[in-house]
């Protein structure tokens, strides 16, 4: 045994000992034996890609890009779908996954009996779904730029970018999972996931509402992530975008702050 | 009842089994009504009405506006989906983890009765969600022609044709239902979406339109569609209902072996 090791046996324990690898390595570990349902993530939102963008490409004429010359229907739903499946990814992982470890499994309780502590497990958690997440956005990104659907370098940051909304979708949705009393409450999860994916401009642009209505869907979480990613994939940067990624930050600090807190009282005491 | 033991008629234990599935659904409906009401509800409005907007009726969508032309085949989307999924984890457990199908075996009632109450069950729900869709959608003007009632029995015939694959699949397994994960996203999912939901598979490159004929969603859509607007002639329709029968009764023999190989005694 190292002297790491042992010190981080003996020392009383904190909220953090820096062990967050061994959650991520541990979810690994699990995964490797259900891979084909891991990498099933990658192909969903390329058979919308596929089935709205080329199938339709037909029917519907060109869209426009937020700084409003003319893009093709393809060029237009494909970063929507990007942001909409960070979204999706992060949200399942937060939310029925943490459930399942936290109520049915008790793989945390299990965790709280080594030396790591809560944060390690919020940490380690949130990195092994942000890095699946990752693999997701660059599958997706690389499928675009072979289609001819990227238009900018500015597309590089679509990555990281892709990273902050499953972030931020990951930090909420797993103070929510902290919340939930039984199975039936996914249904509230899905009731404002599944509206949010549909109504948020994935599709179509949000000249469609009337004005009230826009007002709503320009308070959607999801709606800022898209705006990003088009304005980033089509190359129609402009300062807006700061003001976007910064709606994700603060989704994460306020989720984190909640979700360390909430798991720190249902596994402590 | 005459203290001689007399097994029970064979439709009165179907009824039984059907009882049982429909004491406990009438107590647990509300959590089935997001996803088999609010869902295609939603789905058909973002599709139809805000994708629809985009699009212009021509001869693509049968000269419909698109939300009319859609409507039909998001219910037998949401047919196909009700009948996988209630032909999935709930026969799962049934085998696994309440193992209700060993205690109710172990009454008069037969495997086959069992299976048959279990089929018309799935094809209740999916009556009962179909309904419930075309209710809700007609108010806001998705369907416009009242023979789309017609287009019932057809959606329930096409959930069946894959349901009651996922019923044999179902009563295959024994671990904690993964396969269902695989099989919802890579054939439920891209069917859905390639099998002429949006439009007709003519958009779709020439190689892969055999590859929606298979599903039984393809015809599905064509039928339904057809019931609501016309136009199909009967050795087309004849040709269309056959494939579906066919699916749907090769699916069930399949289910009803499974059954037997995993509840005998």
């Amino acid at each position: 045994m190292t002297t790491q090791g042992l010190v981080l046996r003996i020392v009383p324990v904190g909220s953090y000992a820096g062990r967050a690898r061994a959650v991520v390595e541990r979810s690994a570990l699990v995964n490797r034996r259900n891979w084909l349902l891991v990498a099933s993530g990658v192909f969903e939102p390329l058979f919308y890609l596929f089935a709205l963008g080329i199938g339709f490409g037909a029917i519907i004429g060109n869209q426009t890009a937020p700084d409003g010359h003319p893009i093709s229907y393809a060029a237009y739903v494909a970063p929507g779908l990007l942001a909409a499946s960070a979204m999706n990814g992060a949200v399942h992982d937060s939310t029925f996954n943490i459930f399942l470890k936290l109520k049915y499994a008790r793989v945390y309780d299990a965790m709280l009996a080594t030396p790591l502590g809560p944060m390690d497990v919020a940490l380690g958690e949130t990195s092994w779904a942000l890095l699946r997440g990752g693999i997701y956005a660059a599958g997706f990104l690389a499928v675009m730029a072979a289609l001819g659907l990227i238009a900018s370098p500015w597309a590089l940051l679509a990555l990281p970018a892709a990273l902050l909304v499953a972030f931020g979708f990951a930090a909420v949705g797993m103070g929510a999972a902290t919340l939930m009393r039984s199975w039936q409450d996914f249904d509230l999860i899905l009731l404002v996931q599944m509206p949010m994916f549909l109504f948020s401009t994935t599709f179509y642009p949000i000249t469609v509402y009337p004005e009230a209505i826009r007002v709503l869907v320009q308070c959607l979480p999801l709606y800022h992530g898209i705006e990003l990613m088009r304005q980033l994939t089509t190359g129609a940067v402009g300062w807006s975008a700061l003001g976007h990624a910064a709606y994700f930050l603060a989704m994460i600090v306020a989720g984190g702050w909640f979700t360390t807190r909430r798991l720190g009282r249902l596994l402590l005491t | 009842m005459a203290s001689v033991g007399r097994a029970v008629h064979p439709v009165a234990s179907v009824g039984l089994v059907l009882e049982n599935l429909w004491t406990w659904y009438r107590r647990n409906w509300r959590a089935t009504v997001v996803s088999s009401l609010l869902t295609p509800l939603m789905f058909l409005g973002a599709m139809g009405f805000g994708l629809g907007s985009q699009i212009r009726p021509g001869p693509v969508t049968a000269n419909l506006p698109y939300v009319v032309y859609l409507a039909p085949a998001v219910l037998v989307m949401l047919s196909t989906q009700v009948a996988a999924s209630e032909s999935s984890f709930p026969v799962l457990g049934s085998f696994k983890w309440d193992q209700r199908y060993f205690a109710i075996t172990a009454t008069p009632v037969s495997v086959d009765q069992l299976v048959t109450a279990q089929f018309l069950w799935v094809a209740l729900r999916v009556v009962l969600s179909g309904l419930a869709y075309l209710a809700v959608a007609s108010l806001f003007g998705a369907f416009t022609d009242v023979r789309v009632l017609l287009a019932v029995p057809v959606s329930v015939l096409a959930g069946l044709a894959f349901g009651t694959w996922v019923m044999a699949l179902a009563a295959t397994v024994s671990d904690e239902g993964n396969a269902f994960g695989n099989v919802f996203r890579f054939v439920l999912v891209p069917m859905s979406l390639f099998a002429g939901t949006f439009y007709p598979i003519t958009q779709l490159p020439v190689w892969s339109r055999p590859l929606a004929w298979v599903t039984p969603l393809w015809h599905g859509n064509e039928l339904a569609r057809a019931a609501e607007f016309g136009h199909m002639d009967a050795l087309t329709a004849a040709g269309h209902l056959a494939y579906l029968l066919l699916l749907t009764a090769g699916g069930l023999l399949l289910a009803r072996r499974r059954f037997h190989v995993r509840l005998k005694v």
